[in-house]
């Protein structure tokens, strides 16, 4: 089980999270002008990453915020947490897997 | 019976405490300080089970956790286990244990067949047998489950309770053998907090069952006693015996299972039976030690043959000789170990067989010089004795150790103690992650590299010798605390001297020759749990499987609860020999949690009962139950289903329910809706987003009928809002969709739309909602307020107000989801009792009548309102159910863009229509599959299935909704909904709306 550090309450369990899955996939600005191929890339296209994972987490049974972290998908280090809106961090991912 | 086994004196027992026991059904007697399977050797019994498929008869093959073959029932009735491992078992008094898998007795069997069977019966045997027909393998699998068994689960409620605690350390430390201890001290006196696990019911591990061990010139006892009395006397140590490790997970999350009361008589009432640890270590250290390997050779599973470590911890640790005529057979220094000290207890050995050519090595000389008889370069080719090991074959190997030489001789034993190395136990590494790899001198895969916080010591570390696991324990111990952050100023003490003998040189041989080929004639077992042979896995070679995951699964060899200890590392070198490939190349399978099996009390443990899922109750629930309803479970919540009167099935209830609804009045319990109260400047705005109608220019106290959609564009909600103020709303949602619809909006105005003002509570539990339907509904509202308009104009249809209702400050809606005249009150949830007993006792001039969930879901069918999840399943659009006139065309919102998606538009989609039996009397059963035309037999092709159907009483027939491919412009068309009775019903689909289609009624 996850040790997720909620950028507002702390170091908490996994169980007390939601996985809201993989971080900054905006949501088109204006959906009418989205061709079809780009709005299913949307709604279903994820990366499957080896190596750093941009990823949303919620702290459910906590402040209930949203937040992203950076985690690897092989060793699950999670290397760095931020908040929503803000870029993801640069990584070295070659180095990284 | 006598233990006549048993040592005049020595061993760890207590021979003042003599323990009476019955093992199946006869009575006998033990020692404190016995497992159970010591105390059945000191009564010379080794028979204790017979094998999973062959029902071979099998005795004690070990002295711990690796356990293949005795494992037993304990107890009876509800406090009963089953698997247990008898050579973990510690012996109390009154104790009863039972064989497994054997009928009438484990000496008469009659499944024993199998084994003359087994011929026919190779690997896959079942999959290659019982495939056809298909349906049939039902009864296959439960006719082989039960021939092939473990034990019996237990009769009844469990009578014990069970506990769950989390704990934090700085340091944990599995193992509490002389590494394990070692690395406990070493990180306690930096000062760090400190756990250390041990599985047995005292510390020592190896130990325990050694003799003439020393560590800093005395008895190595002695240094273990004053370890565990300094870590004792450590304020931030905690030392868990009769604990299990069993599993290690993320982020260095460890489980533990405690069994505090299995070895107590009488447990205190204040005790749990096992207590399961969550522990978040910031280091860990594993110090598990070494699990012995043994030979694969013909016939190598009788009772009677044993590992050699398990013989010399009987004997060193519980005073018992595990015969009077032993055999030794191994291929390393180390196993001499046990002949000389079974020698030196009076047991006769009758030879010790050594695969190596030339036996070297510390114990070997000991062998030796002792004269005991030593054949070197031979191997045993086979053993003889049904119940009992009576007698092995002993040949010279060739050169290479390929096959035998020469003739074979016979040596009459009662023991055979076996030896083929040791293998580290690495299944916590595994299961961290850590790697392995294997290494040709030891001859056994050891760690090579740990993915987590993890640090390995000792037998663990492939390091075998005493001194080795004392110099590494202590390392290990400090450089955790350290890398946990203590600064060491660590009291170092210098590490106590001690031999580093090995069980090496050895000569690894991991298939041993005998007289016939493999197969023919006797069987080499690799797997003693799941009875899988060096035959079988040749077998799935030449079958074509490759990867080791893969002969694994077909010859299901390490997959018994046991998952391989003793044997995998066996079937690995026997496949990577027979594919000619290096053993690192063939790889290990996969090692999973538990490492023992664990209780699933112990993973429930409080929560059961009432314990296991929250219920949720209106303030009404305890009216509901003295009126006597009967109640269904909606997520949490339970709800009154109807309320039978003397005499009544639901049909009838329902019916009375019904019918008192459509003719004067009703009342049902609504407080189970979820209400979210939505505030903002935005709040218009994100109700346009959030729902496929437009919100911007609903009046304040007027409401208003959404539907949420998903992404996706699939229908995910539906519920009424309204605006209570210019920038509040108050929105209801169904009552098992609450908490999802909740997040939906939370995640989208933390992460989409972060520029919009609106703030999001849930009040549902702070509002009981009385909701009254019918044609008196007004009648009795106006009678129980002095401050609310209710004329249709100054209240109609979908408006809203506040004011009082029985003095209690309530808003009241006028909302239907009967189609009747309807008013939702809301009220404090501390008021609903009080005002639900008041509408009660004023409506009793209407006769007014409870209803519940039940009457309410056919007064919406007759109406044709969806109930999300009923007639959506996550994959059905507002188009589908025929709501395009709650479609927005003018805005965005979410879901709208999917809603254009090629696949959305097809007109083959399944669509919502109303189903009319052709017979008014037959009601269809949910579910039931329609198709164009039924076919005398299946298949036949499906176009749709019913979502909900009744008996109407308003109607005086039956109503049914359906989803049906391209149902919307095929109304009037007859389909079919052949029953699994074998009735095929036509039906004809209609309108979904059955009843007042004009809505007069409601507007009343």
């Amino acid at each position: 089980m996850l040790l997720i550090p909620c950028p507002y309450c702390g170091e908490r369990a996994e169980s007390e999270f939601s996985y809201g899955g993989e971080a900054h996939i905006a949501r088109p600005a204006d959906p009418e002008k989205t061709s079809d191929a780009d709005w299913a890339d949307y709604l279903y296209t994820r990366t499957n990453t080896k190596g750093v994972y941009f990823e949303r987490w919620m702290h459910a049974h906590g402040c209930r915020r949203w937040f992203n972290i950076a985690r690897h998908t092989v060793s699950y280090d999670i290397l760095a947490v931020y908040e929503t809106g803000a870029p993801p961090p640069k990584f070295d991912t070659k180095s990284e897997v | 019976m006598s233990q006549r086994y048993r040592l005049p004196d020595g061993g760890r027992i207590d021979r003042t405490a003599p323990l009476n026991f019955r093992f199946n059904g006869t009575a006998l007697r033990g020692y404190v300080g016995d497992t159970l399977a010591s105390a059945l050797l000191s009564n010379g019994i080794h028979l204790v089970g017979r094998s999973f498929k062959y029902h071979r008869p099998r005795g004690i093959f070990s002295a711990g956790a690796e356990e293949p073959n005795a494992l037993v029932q304990l107890g009876t009735g509800a406090r009963s286990d089953p698997n247990m491992h008898a050579t973990q078992v510690e012996l109390i008094e009154g104790l009863k244990a039972r064989s497994q898998n054997c009928w009438p007795s484990v000496d008469f069997d009659i499944s024993a067949i199998n084994d003359r069977l087994s011929r026919f019966m190779p690997s896959g045997f079942y999959y290659k047998t019982f495939m056809w027909p298909a349906a049939f393998w039902m009864r296959y699998e439960y006719i082989i489950r039960h021939a092939a068994g473990l034990g019996t689960a237990p009769t009844g409620r469990d009578p014990d309770y069970n506990d769950k605690t989390f704990a934090h350390c700085d340091v944990l430390v599995v193992g509490a053998g002389p590494a394990g201890l070692a690395a406990a001290l070493s990180a306690a006196r930096t000062g760090a907090r400190v756990i250390l696990v041990e599985q047995d019911a005292e510390v020592g591990g190896a130990l325990l069952g050694l003799a003439g061990e020393k560590i800093g010139g005395k008895p190595a006892l002695d240094w273990v006693a004053a370890a565990r009395a300094e870590l004792v006397e450590s304020a931030d140590v905690r030392i868990l015996t009769r604990t299990t490790a069993y599993g290690y997970f993320d982020h260095n999350f460890v489980g533990l299972l405690e069994r505090l009361t299995d070895h107590i008589v009488d447990p205190p009432a204040h005790l749990p039976r096992h207590r399961l640890w969550k522990v978040r270590a910031k280091q860990v250290v594993l110090a598990t030690g070494a699990i012995e390997r043994p030979l694969v050779f013909r016939d190598n599973d009788r009772p009677g043959i044993m590992l050699a470590g398990a013989c010399q911890t009987y004997l060193n640790r519980y005073a018992v000789k595990a015969g009077q005529k032993a055999v030794l057979f191994a291929n390393n220094d180390g196993a001499y170990a046990t002949a000389n000290d079974l020698a030196a207890a009076g047991v006769k050995i009758a030879a010790i067989v050594d695969t190596r050519p030339n036996p070297e090595g510390p114990h070997s000389e000991r062998a030796e010089s002792a004269g005991l008889p030593v054949l070197a370069g031979h191997a045993i080719v086979g053993t003889t004795g049904d119940k009992r090991v009576r007698q092995v074959r002993i040949a010279r190997l060739n050169d290479d150790g390929s096959a035998i030489t020469g003739e074979a001789q016979e040596v009459d034993c009662d023991l055979l103690a076996v030896s083929g190395g040791w293998n580290p136990a690495v299944h916590l590494l595994s299961q961290a992650r850590g790697k392995i790899r294997f290494d040709e001198e030891r001859g056994t895969f050891v760690p090579m590299q740990t993915e987590q916080a993890t640090h390995v010591a000792g037998a663990c570390n492939g390091s075998f010798g005493l001194a080795s696991c004392l110099t590494e324990g202590f390392a290990t111990g400090e450089t955790a605390a350290k890398a946990a952050g203590l600064s060491s100023k660590s009291r170092r003490k210098k590490t106590p001297a001690a031999s580093n003998e090995t069980f090496l040189p050895a000569r690894w041989t991991w298939l041993v020759p005998s007289e016939t080929p493999l197969g023919r004639g006797g069987k080499h077992f690799v797997d003693l749990q799941s009875d899988v042979t060096a035959a079988d896995l040749k077998l799935a070679i030449r079958e074509g499987y490759r990867s080791i995951e893969h002969v694994k699964r077909y010859t299901t060899t390490g997959m018994g609860t046991d998952q391989g200890k003793t044997g995998n590392v066996n079937a690995i070198g026997i496949i990577a020999d027979t594919l000619d490939r290096p053993i690192a190349e063939v790889g290990v399978t996969t090692f999973r949690p538990p490492y023992t099996p664990v209780t699933f009390g112990a993973f429930a443990g409080r929560d059961v009962d009432d314990l296991l899922d929250p219920i949720r109750k209106t303030p009404m629930h305890g009216w509901h139950e003295r009126a006597g309803a009967l109640f269904e479970d909606v997520g949490q919540w339970r709800r009154p289903w109807y309320y039978p009167r003397a005499g009544e099935d639901l049909h009838k209830a329902v019916a009375r329910e019904v019918a008192a609804v459509r003719t004067s009045l009703g009342v049902v319990d609504a407080s189970t809706l979820g209400k979210i109260d939505i505030r903002g400047k935005d709040a218009a705005t994100f109700l346009n987003r959030i729902y496929t109608n437009a919100w911007s220019k609903l009046e304040i106290g007027k409401c208003r009928y959404g539907l949420m959609l998903g992404e996706n564009g699939m229908v995910m909600d539906d519920g009424v809002t309204a605006r209570l103020g210019e920038y509040q709303f108050l929105m209801t949602t169904t009552t098992g969709n609450a908490a999802a619809v909740l997040q939906h909006m939370e995640e989208f105005l933390q992460t989409e739309w972060t520029d919009l003002d609106v703030q999001l509570t849930s009040v549902t539990e702070q509002f009981a909602t009385i909701s009254l339907a019918g044609p008196n509904a007004r009648r009795l509202l106006s009678e129980m307020t002095h401050d609310i308009e209710l004329s249709p104009n100054a209240l109609p249809h979908m408006a809203f107000t506040e004011g009082t209702v029985a003095s209690v400050p309530a808003r009241v809606f006028r909302i239907s989801f009967t189609g009747e005249m309807s008013y939702e009150i809301n009220v404090p949830a501390s008021y609903g009792m009080a005002v639900w007993q008041a509408v009660l006792t004023a409506g009793e001039r209407y006769d007014i009548t409870p209803y519940g969930t039940e009457a309410m879901h056919v007064l919406r069918a007759e109406k044709g309102y969806i109930i999300v999840g009923q007639e959506t399943d996550g994959s059905v659009t507002p188009v589908d159910l025929g709501m395009d006139w709650v479609v927005s065309k003018k805005k965005d919102f979410v879901g709208r863009r999917s809603l254009a998606r090629p696949d959305m538009l097809k007109p083959d989609r399944k669509q919502l229509v109303g189903l009319l039996t052709d017979d008014p009397q037959v009601v269809l059963p949910e579910g039931a599959q329609l198709v164009e035309r039924a076919l005398p037999n299946p298949p036949m092709p499906m176009i749709g299935y019913v979502t909900s159907s009744y008996g109407s009483p308003n109607l005086g027939r039956s109503i049914a909704l359906a989803l049906v491919k391209g149902g919307l412009a095929r109304k009037g068309e007859t389909i079919f909904a052949p029953l699994a009775d074998g009735r095929v019903v036509p039906c004809t689909m209609t309108d979904p709306v059955f009843l007042d289609p004009e809505g007069e009624r409601l507007r009343g």
